[in-house]
């Protein structure tokens, strides 16, 4: 064990690069990744943004947080995916027949997760500001908003790794983050949740989704973020701890 | 001092109901090639993901160079490689790329001059700085290999190392084996294919209904068949002989 533990570091770093290397040769999943957010994001506010009432005079503003966070759930499909390919293929036993740190197999999958998705969040905000996107947040609440980022992407990769883990056929590694681009649209993303009739609102705003969103746009437009940045923080959390667990089972059935 | 590279006693293994592995025994020595023989679903693959610690045993014991695989399994890992069934290579990195992973993941000190030895030893100069996509069956399958040999381990496994290959590329893993045990490394092999176990290997097991039903040289399993008799047989050439004058290539015998 000794001798494994004292490699983590170094392992990972090699485990990291490979799945860097498997991003950047394929830039296209990054743009397929922010294709559909931004279609959405014209589709919202050039066509149906008229005659959404949400109390802004900027949609785009409204919007983006929606947005950035349905791009993170498609993106981390593709996290799955790349799993699974490595599950099906004779790598991933090649690497637990070697002497390494074992746990890497998997955090260089999430690790690379985080970087991928942060390019297209970038990529998402570009195409933001080139549509009126304007914000008045200085650094520190951009450091936070992209804090929260981070976590809802870390906890949607370990997520995505019980996917990439126990799916049966390609299909099935990426068909687990349709519902999660889903949420988004019933919650705050797009419209206040005030005009939704009562079930559907007591829904949209006690999932995760509507307190992330409400976090980032507040940071983003310099109001008082409140109780929603915790609540935000607690779901990104508590998902990341619960999706861990879970990931490390099926892990363990497959080892 | 050790002089079997594994030892293996009483080893069980059940999936469900399925008893695949019911009490297999058997010793392969230092610096041999043994061919463990035995048709698809007998439980070859089975034995080989026990002993690189990919598995865990039901019942019984085993010890790979001298160390337990179920109390040592990294120092195991330390000492062996495995090349499994499906080529274990990376399609988007090179091949370069791949063997200097590999050499990274052992830990080397160069792994740079260790991956050109490689690139060249197995003639894929040409090929190194290629995505492993685009390769033909049998380079993969001997980037796959170069892959086994980063770091030099002690004893290699070999799961079905030529199924899929064409004949020209079988001749080269052949002549690969046979090269790794000329300088001291243990080969594992499983196969179904008989001539490649009659070709390679110094001990053969015949793995039947989850048990070893035969085991020794070629030499021993021809004294468990009536003895030989006398026949004229006209000689034609195989297929495979035809095939490999027709496209020249040298290796053929």
């Amino acid at each position: 064990m000794e001798a494994t533990k004292k490699h983590f570091f170094s392992d990972m770093n090699v485990m990291l690069g490979r799945s860097m290397r498997h991003i950047f040769r394929s830039m296209d999943t990054i743009i397929t990744v922010t294709i559909m957010p931004i279609g959405f994001m014209l589709l919202f506010v050039y066509v149906f943004g008229g005659a959404i009432q949400t109390g802004t005079d900027n949609y785009v503003n409204y919007l983006l947080p929606g947005i950035l966070l349905i791009a993170i759930a498609s993106g981390i499909s593709y996290t799955s995916y790349r799993l699974f390919i490595d599950v099906q293929g004779g790598i991933f036993e090649r690497f637990h027949s070697m002497p390494i740190a074992r746990s890497t197999v998997l955090w260089g999958h999430v690790l690379s997760s985080l970087v991928s998705n942060a390019l297209s969040v970038v990529v998402i905000i570009v195409a933001a500001l080139m549509m009126g996107f304007r914000s008045s947040a200085g650094v520190l609440p951009w450091l936070a908003v992209a804090s929260i980022l981070m976590l809802f992407t870390l906890a949607l990769s370990w997520v995505a790794v019980i996917a990439g883990l126990s799916a049966k056929s390609v299909d099935g590694a990426g068909a687990f983050a349709y519902p999660i681009v889903f949420l988004p649209f019933i919650s705050s993303a797009f419209v206040p949740t005030e005009s939704m009739p009562p079930i559907v609102r007591a829904f949209a705003e006690n999932q995760p989704v509507t307190a992330i969103v409400e976090a980032i746009r507040a940071l983003l437009s310099g109001q008082p973020v409140g109780n929603d940045i915790w609540i935000a923080l607690a779901w990104c959390i508590g998902i990341t701890i619960v999706a861990y667990i879970f990931a490390m089972r099926a892990y363990k059935k497959r080892v | 001092m050790q002089n079997n590279s594994i030892q293996v006693k009483g080893l069980q293994k059940s999936y469900n109901q399925l008893h695949v592995l019911n009490s297999v025994d058997f010793e392969v020595e230092q610096g041999s090639i043994f061919a463990l023989l035995g048709s698809n679903g007998a439980g070859k693959t089975t034995i080989v993901k026990i002993l690189t610690t990919l598995l865990k045993q039901d019942g019984g014991t085993a010890t790979v160079n001298g160390f337990d695989i179920t109390s040592k399994p990294d120092n195991v890992r330390q000492s062996i490689s495995l090349t499994g069934q499906f080529a274990a290579v990376d399609e988007i990195l090179t091949g370069e790329e791949n063997l200097i992973m590999i050499a990274k993941l052992r830990h080397l000190k160069n792994p740079h001059q260790v991956t050109d030895n490689l690139i060249k030893r197995f003639g894929l100069t040409d090929a190194a700085n290629r995505r492993v996509a685009t390769y033909s069956g049998g380079m993969h399958r001997k980037l796959d290999l170069a892959m086994s040999l980063v770091g030099k381990p002690q004893l290699i496994f070999l799961d079905e190392p030529t199924t899929g290959l064409d004949p020209e590329a079988r001749l080269e893993v052949w002549k690969i084996v046979k090269e790794l045990a000329d300088s001291g490394t243990t080969v594992f092999l499983t196969t179904q294919y008989l001539d490649e176990a009659e070709q390679l290997a110094d001990q053969i097991a015949i793995l039947h209904e989850g048990r070893i039903i035969a085991s020794g040289t070629l030499a021993e399993l021809k004294k468990l068949l009536p003895p030989t008799k006398v026949e004229y047989v006209e000689k034609q050439p195989t297929l495979e002989e035809i095939f490999l004058a027709i496209i020249g290539t040298k290796e053929a015998k």
